[in-house]
């Protein structure tokens, strides 16, 4: 068979660790493509050419995980034995619910701004940040595997995603004002 | 040739044989195919010295007529000389109804999923007219080369979806040419520019032919071209500016719009030839007869441009959906290439500058760079390129879904994902004892299945009865190195298979395909036999030479004595039958050593896969 027993980190050679050096995810990415992707095998067998297949979906799934910090941060969890993808995650910090409720009103209003992209811009750039401060939370908390970090880094995720649906609606409104223009 | 290309220095596995291969850039006006030769890129001409081949198709009593001639026939033969075919292809009649341009056909088989048009020599799919076209370049380049092509690459643009993917794929089957690969136009276009510079970084590919427009934004790194987004239009090129011209003469000329099939063709004419003109000068004169009466008039560049420039603005909307998706700002991508003969019109130059803020690179000849891209990776699929480091990792354009309660889509692999690609979905009963499932693939970026595409239906059966909800039916979309979607499901509690029925809402049955390809060889029965023995003893001769390849590579290393020499035994059996005139038999003996060698041929993957991570050193990057 296969290996595919392995996980993400141990198919491209890297420790289970949050903090990845993206520049080497990539290059590593890049060298297993080279040995697996299919257009090695175009005048190989059709079994070689499935085989390859297969192994070049495996290394897009784990690129694809391991390059973004929610999925990489998700991962981990279920690696620790938690599931961190589906609905049973909650927040009880309130200061975070009110600056979502004002990043959220903030997005409302960007339509009846001066400059509608600027405030958009502005507004992008804050959720950002708020991003950056629960990756900053998860690199900490998923150094260790004790049951309350990993209820906090659960919580974590669960703002992580709250943060980036909010990021992507920000862009598509961007993408409708823009091609208004 | 090994079969794990493991490039292990001074370890070179079978003695290097040049196979030869082509790239075709299909496109919907002009078509080319160019290969490698001496090492050089170049597209082949014709007895003529001609390089283009007009992609327009005149079916005649008793013959077909390809190329310049046929195109010169369109204005007296309309209903017989199909061109922009590739506007057509993988489409059904009421999304040709939506696209806009007025198509002089005689459509029959409206209900059918793949339209037929009427001609006088019967009537054709758009499959069996891309055919024509493919099989005139097939020859040209067999005539050059001199010799059968082992395999061809055959670009589409990237925002192709998966009928019409599959349906150039058939009409390479047709024209009798293996496929090695379909690759994206802006894919082919930056393997031109970028082996030939040598420029490591984001490029943009700006791709506007005669009926498609692609945009692609990609990251060269040490040979690897990754593609990070894509986007674009499958129904917006040139012609749409020929279209609009040809109405700004309407409107001035006071010609209706139901003028007959001939002068419609006859003002696209003076439409692109005005187009043609103002590339060049600031104003161009045209005069039209019809109906007796003569007019002229002129028009400006300034005038052309307002009247293009709607269909700019909808390019440049999509390149700048593409740089957002990429995940990168404007301001990082290095240049943008230009592609396709409709990026001569000045003002698409301009507008793309602008929204760039740089000079667009124009330094390959627009109609040819696709072709030798084409060309390059066939030579390397071909494995004649084999100290290369090229590769090429592409995305899917569109975001693939299934249709949930309530006529809502639920995305199962999101656009821009690269490919190959697997995602799982799992799925229920909602009745006791339910047997069978139907599921209804889309695709598209819409919240709502009539706004996608419908690629497929899927009824699953052969579920073991269960109360409700209890059936677990996983079901698995993969995207493969084409970008084709392929469908498998199981029933996970119980294990069993369920059988997957797809039926395509858009494309040709597998057995049309095979009937097609029956009616269009003489001697029907026979020959299809004979070709098919063929191809089965090719490729029993292929799992031979692959399994023997490898095993003088490695077998020492990976396999004990017992494992070789059950491989050895396997490998006798096959090499005693391949010979044989029996199908059935060489079919079941290759089964039968895959089966046997599949433990070897993952065990090597896996071996591969850790020498190529052994080089980096864990600690290097703590």
């Amino acid at each position: 068979m296969l290996d595919f027993s392995q996980n993400y980190f141990e198919l491209f050679g890297l420790p289970a660790d949050f903090r990845v050096d993206l520049e080497e995810v990539s290059l590593r990415y890049r060298d297993l493509q080279k040995v697996v992707h299919p257009d090695k095998f175009a005048s190989a067998s059709e079994q070689q050419q499935r085989v390859a297949m297969q192994s070049a979906t495996l290394v897009n799934e784990a690129y694809e995980v391991l390059k973004d910090s929610l999925k990489r941060a998700q991962y981990l969890l279920s690696l620790k034995g938690r599931d961190a993808g589906g609905e049973n995650l909650t927040t009880t910090d309130g200061a975070f619910l009110m600056q979502q409720m004002e990043l959220r009103e903030a997005l409302d209003e960007t339509r009846n701004a001066a400059d509608p992209l600027e405030a958009l811009d502005n507004l992008l750039d804050n959720i950002k940040t708020a991003i950056n401060e629960q990756i900053a939370k998860l690199t900490i908390l998923l150094e260790t595997s004790t049951e309350e970090d990993l209820d906090a880094a659960m919580e974590s995720v669960y703002k992580m995603q709250f943060l980036k649906k909010l990021y992507s609606e920000a862009e598509s409104l961007e993408a409708e004002l823009e091609d208004m223009i | 040739m090994a079969l794990l290309q493991i490039a292990e220095p001074g370890q070179s596995a079978a003695p290097h044989e040049h196979k030869l291969a082509a790239g075709i850039d299909l496109g919907t006006t002009n078509s080319l195919i160019a290969s490698v030769r001496s090492g050089e890129p170049g597209t082949l001409p014709d007895e003529n010295n001609h390089h283009i081949l007009p992609s327009v198709v005149r079916y005649l009593d008793d013959a077909v007529d390809v190329g310049a001639s046929a195109r010169d026939a369109a204005q007296y033969d309309p209903l017989n000389t199909i061109v922009s075919v590739k506007r057509l292809i993988g489409r059904d009649v009421s999304e040709l109804k939506t696209l806009g341009s007025q198509l002089p056909y005689d459509f029959v088989d409206l209900e059918k999923p793949v339209p037929r048009i009427r001609t006088v020599a019967g009537d054709v799919t758009a499959i069996e007219v891309s055919s024509e076209i493919l099989k005139v370049l097939g020859k040209r380049a067999e005539d050059t080369l001199g010799g059968e092509l082992d395999g061809v690459v055959i670009t589409v643009p990237a925002y192709f979806d998966d009928a019409q993917r599959q349906a150039t794929k058939d009409a390479a089957k047709l024209a009798g040419l293996n496929v090695f690969r379909l690759l994206n136009e802006p894919t082919a276009a930056a393997v031109s520019y970028g082996l030939d510079q040598g420029a490591d970084g984001i490029h943009a590919v700006y791709d506007l032919g005669g009926g498609t427009f692609d945009i692609s934004i990609l990251k060269l790194n040490k040979g690897v071209f990754e593609v990070l987004s894509t986007g674009g239009d499958s129904a917006l090129g040139g012609d749409d500016f020929d279209r609009v011209v040809a109405e700004w003469i309407m409107s001035q000329a006071g010609i209706r719009d139901d003028a007959d099939h001939g002068t419609l063709r006859h003002l696209m004419d003076l439409g692109r030839s005005l187009k043609e003109q103002l590339t060049e000068s600031d104003s161009a004169k045209v005069s039209i007869t019809h109906e007796g009466s003569e007019w002229s008039g002129a028009i400006t560049r300034e005038q052309f441009n307002e009247l293009v420039d709607p269909f700019i603005k909808k390019t440049l909307q999509a390149c700048r959906r593409a740089v957002r998706d990429a995940g990168i700002s404007k301001e990082e991508i290095k240049d943008v290439v230009m592609v396709g003969g409709s990026t001569r019109v000045p003002r698409v130059r301009e507008r793309v500058g602008d929204l760039f803020n740089t000079e667009p690179l124009i330094n390959i000849d627009p109609d040819k760079v696709v072709a030798m891209g084409a060309a390059i990776q066939a030579n390397v699929l071909a494995g004649n390129d084999t100290d290369g480091d090229m590769l090429l990792l592409d995305v899917n354009p569109l975001s693939l879904g299934i249709e949930t309660m309530g006529g809502l889509v639920e995305k199962i692999i999101p656009r821009n994902t690269t490919i190959p690609v697997a995602r799982a979905q799992e799925f229920t009963t909602f009745k006791d004892g339910q047997s069978a499932m139907a599921v209804h693939v889309l695709q598209g970026e819409r919240e709502l299945v009539d706004d996608c595409r419908s690629l497929a239906r899927f009824e699953l059966h052969g579920i073991p009865p269960m109360v409700a909800g209890a059936a677990r039916i996983r079901v698995t979309f993969s995207i493969d190195a084409d970008g084709l979607l392929n469908v498998s499901a199981e029933e996970t509690t119980s294990g069993v298979k369920a059988q997957v029925n797809v039926r395509p809402s858009h494309g040709l049955a597998d057995d049309e395909v095979t009937e097609m390809l029956r009616a269009s060889i003489d001697h029907a029965e026979q020959d299809v036999k004979m070709r098919q023995l063929r191809e089965e003893q090719v490729e029993a001769q292929r799992v031979i030479e692959a399994l023997k390849a490898a095993m003088s590579d490695d077998a020492d290393k990976l396999l004990n004595e017992t494992e070789q020499q059950l491989l050895l035994d396997e490998l006798q059996k096959l090499i005693d039958i391949s010979g044989s005139a029996d199908i059935k038999k060489i079919k079941d003996g290759i089964k039968a050593l895959e089966k046997a060698s599949e433990f070897y041929v993952e065990r090597r993957m896996n071996n591969s896969i850790q020498q190529a991570m052994a080089g980096h050193n864990v600690d290097e990057f703590k």
